[in-house]
């Protein structure tokens, strides 16, 4: 990597910076959910290690959240953004350069970041946890630099219109950037009170709606039509969802402090726009399985549509518990139990996850130009992925139950600990397995960019998955 | 952009984004700033300092840059016994909260009395300053301001420490840091829920109970008792010492992690703890080996453990 920070931009190969990008994800993937089985453990068995702050839950529990969000499902994104928007655009990445420093800079902030969270140092506000000095750095050469790429990608595109996934591309990098400059700027201007706690939600509930959904999302308009050969269903559809994620999904910020002293109209005003979630959803949901027509058994036979169409599926149970539990008739049960970790697992882990995933398995064997090393550890790893996550989801949602019970029932609340504690052990085994998949997974990356096969010229690397 | 659409697509891009913010923002935040401050608010505002975050006056999150919570029953300048008054001791360079800096936070009347019977404009960092929370009228309607003692009374801050002595002073402000980043927030939450925590967990929150404060800490995902009002249920600084060292000392079942490390080196005798040593026989007690577990260390007053027991204490 550091010999193409230097060189001129015209030396560097197409791609480069979508395969930086891809390594980093799967790298931070594997950093990111060792973390998560860690802390798993941690509330399973308390004493599992002691004696020290770097390996105490409160300090390990944040770092786990934000190297997956900025580390593993953001680089992802920017993996996918380096190769799908110039394809899209029969055309080249504006500046492969650009790329690469931005994957540079950004691996170094986000070690910086982790660090400093590490040893405590932070916001003390969920999700923008980040010292300001970290969030300044993001948003100039993290956020910014991305943005700038894909806007000049899609501007000097040579097709005449701009395809359903750019669009998400392009409105995403610029939303995010909105919104982690507005929901951190408590920080820069000190802020204080329920406006900060207000905007520390804003930000929270904006970086899911504005990012990391819409672009899932959008990885996935590109995936199952590249892969299967099939045109989109609907380009009308995709309108209505992109249309609706803007409208919609930018609106409710305010259900996630549902039982706090916001103003009441406020949360009436969120919990309804909540409930408009299962527009765009369903436009997504939809459109996506409708193209699969004719190619379901692709389903089963090809990795990348196995991965995505599972993350498609996982977008109908997410959205309806999203659109449903932030309502006034069911948030008050289950509001700050583990029904809503089961849940922020369900939308990153589950959904999201597996679009990403999809585009990586893709885009490094497209670029690399070599098949898959072994496509039987692939499937472990997605096997791996969704048993460890069905584990992991069911037992959370149970321990949610549980805990909500607990709360009305106004039961003395270490009998709800000890009814959670056989879930807590199974929430570690999921998380493992997820973290076991994830380290084949790099291995199998690894061997494959090493020594998989070449795909000949004018061959798509799924075509050749079975052929020896 | 070679089509119209596209031009239309990206102004329309911008009313809906726009519109979304002036909706949930613009509104929520006008509304939310213009509700005046409770004394619980005001109480935390002054005991809490600044931030309660990352901050340059504190970067690495070591407590310091905090103001001193005092009981005091004496006058500090003459030795008259008073009635029992909370001062909160900014000493020369600790900087002031938002309300001090800001009063049109502190909302309606609030800002009105403080600035004309508290005197806070007369207040500098450079000095210090010691606030009091008095009660005025503002407009035929009881109102909590702040006081700054020192231009009011003419109570200097290390008058003040002086004359409530060690004893009587609490780390609040520092001890929040350390709830911040021990990170107690991510399984305590301090947000007793409107719909059904008012028996077990208290009263929840107000509107105006955070003017001022920063950051909230309001938790998401309570896998512990809420802390908003704990001093209330259990004062007993004892059994939070053996809480704080080891959970499982006093709750069998908890799965809170220990803080022995905040501790530090020291006990309060100024003796070396031997953590290894202490481990090894709290592990032969669990095991059922021993019929009693091994002696707790007491703090140090200088501890990151005493900031935190304060700030515990405080959370009434």
């Amino acid at each position: 990597m550091l010999k193409y920070l230097f060189a001129k931009n015209e030396d560097i190969p197409q791609g480069t910076a979508a395969v930086f990008f891809g390594f980093s994800s799967i790298v931070w993937f594997v950093i990111g959910t060792g973390l998560g089985s860690f802390n798993a453990a941690k509330l399973a068995f308390p004493d599992f290690v002691v004696g020290s702050e770097l390996f105490s839950f409160g300090h390990m529990r944040q770092v786990h959240v934000l190297a997956v969000i900025f580390g593993w499902i953001s680089m992802a994104f920017a993996m996918a953004m380096m190769y799908i928007t110039p394809a899209l655009g029969n055309t080249k990445l504006w500046s492969e350069k650009l790329g690469v420093w931005n994957c540079f800079l950004w691996n170094i902030g986000l070690s910086l970041g982790l660090t400093l969270l590490w040893m405590g140092i932070t916001s003390g506000r969920e999700y923008s946890d980040f010292p300001w000095v970290i969030d300044l750095y993001i948003a100039a050469f993290i956020a910014l630099p991305l943005a700038i790429n894909v806007w000049m990608t899609i501007l000097k595109r040579k097709t005449q219109g701009i395809y359903t996934t750019n669009w998400f591309f392009g409105a995403g990098v610029f939303m995010v950037t909105i919104v982690f400059i507005v929901g951190n700027s408590p920080e820069w201007f000190n802020l204080t009170g329920l406006s900060e706690a207000y905007l520390t939600w804003w930000f929270a509930h904006n970086v899911l709606g504005l990012w990391i959904t819409p672009i899932a999302a959008a990885i996935a308009y590109y995936t199952v039509p590249k892969v299967t050969g099939n045109p989109l269903y609907s380009h009308r559809i995709g309108h209505l969802h992109f249309w609706s994620v803007v409208v919609f999904y930018s609106t409710p910020a305010a259900h996630h402090l549902m039982s706090a002293p916001l103003p009441e109209w406020l949360k009436s005003f969120a919990s309804v726009e909540g409930v408009l979630i299962l527009v765009p959803a369903i436009a997504f949901v939809s459109n996506l399985l409708l193209t699969m027509q004719g190619k379901w058994h692709m389903f089963v036979e090809n990795v990348e549509i196995k991965y995505t169409i599972t993350g498609v599926l996982m977008a109908i149970p997410l959205n309806m518990q999203g659109g449903f539990q932030q309502t006034r008739a069911i948030n008050w049960y289950v509001h700050g139990t583990g029904w809503i970790v089961a849940h922020a697992h369900l939308a990153l882990l589950g959904f999201s996850t597996f679009l990403e995933a999809a585009a990586v398995y893709y885009g490094l064997q497209a670029i690399l130009r070599r098949k898959l090393y072994s496509l039987a550890l692939a499937n472990f790893h997605f096997w791996f992925l969704l048993i460890g996550f069905s584990i992991y989801w069911v037992s959370m949602t149970i321990a949610g139950l549980i805990q909500g019970a607990g709360k009305i029932y106004e039961v003395p609340y270490i009998d709800v600990v000890i009814a959670e504690h056989p879930y807590m052990i199974a929430r570690w085994v999921g998380g493992t397995l997820v973290f076991t998949g994830n380290l084949v997974w790099l291995y199998n990356m690894y061997m494959t960019a090493r020594v998989g096969t070449e795909i000949p010229a004018g061959r798509l690397p799924h075509e050749l998955a079975y052929e020896r | 952009m070679a089509f119209r659409e596209y031009k239309i697509g990206a102004r329309l891009f911008g009313v809906a984004l726009g519109g979304s913010m002036v909706i949930t923002l613009y509104f929520p935040i006008v509304d939310m700033t213009s509700v005046a401050v409770t004394e619980t608010g005001l109480k935390k505002q002054l005991s809490y300092g600044r931030i309660g975050g990352f901050s340059y006056e504190d970067p690495f999150m070591l407590g310091e840059g905090k103001p001193k919570t005092v009981v005091l029953n004496k006058d500090p300048k003459t030795g008259q016994p008073i009635e029992t008054v909370h001062a909160y001791v900014y000493q020369s360079g600790i900087p002031f909260p938002s309300g001090i800096v800001h009063p049109r936070i502190l909302g309606e009347g609030v800002t009105e009395l403080s600035q004309s019977q508290g005197k806070i404009g007369d207040a500098s960092e450079g000095a210090g300053a010691v606030f009091l929370i008095s009660r005025g009228s503002h407009q035929g309607e009881t109102v909590n301001y702040i006081e700054n003692a020192t231009a009011t009374r003419g109570w200097k801050p290390d008058q003040v420490l002086s004359a409530a002595g060690d004893a009587n002073t609490s780390y609040v402000g520092s001890g929040k840091i350390m709830f911040v980043k021990e990170g107690c927030w991510w399984c305590h939450t301090l947000l007793p829920e409107q719909t059904q925590d008012w028996q077990y967990f208290g009263v929840p929150p107000r509107l105006g109970d955070f003017n001022g404060e920063s950051p909230t800490a309001f938790g998401s995902d309570r896998k512990a008792p809420d802390l908003l009002h704990v001093a209330s249920r259990n004062s007993s600084k004892e059994w939070m010492t053996m809480h704080f060292f080891n959970p499982r000392l006093v709750q069998p079942h908890s799965i809170m992690p220990r803080y022995d490390y905040m501790w530090g080196d020291k006990d309060a005798n100024g003796n070396t703890i031997d953590f290894d040593a202490w481990r090894a026989e709290y592990d032969k007690y669990a095991a059922g080996e021993t019929l009693y577990p091994p002696e707790v260390p007491a703090y140090a007053p200088d501890s990151q453990v005493r900031y935190l027991m304060d700030f515990v204490m405080s959370l009434k």
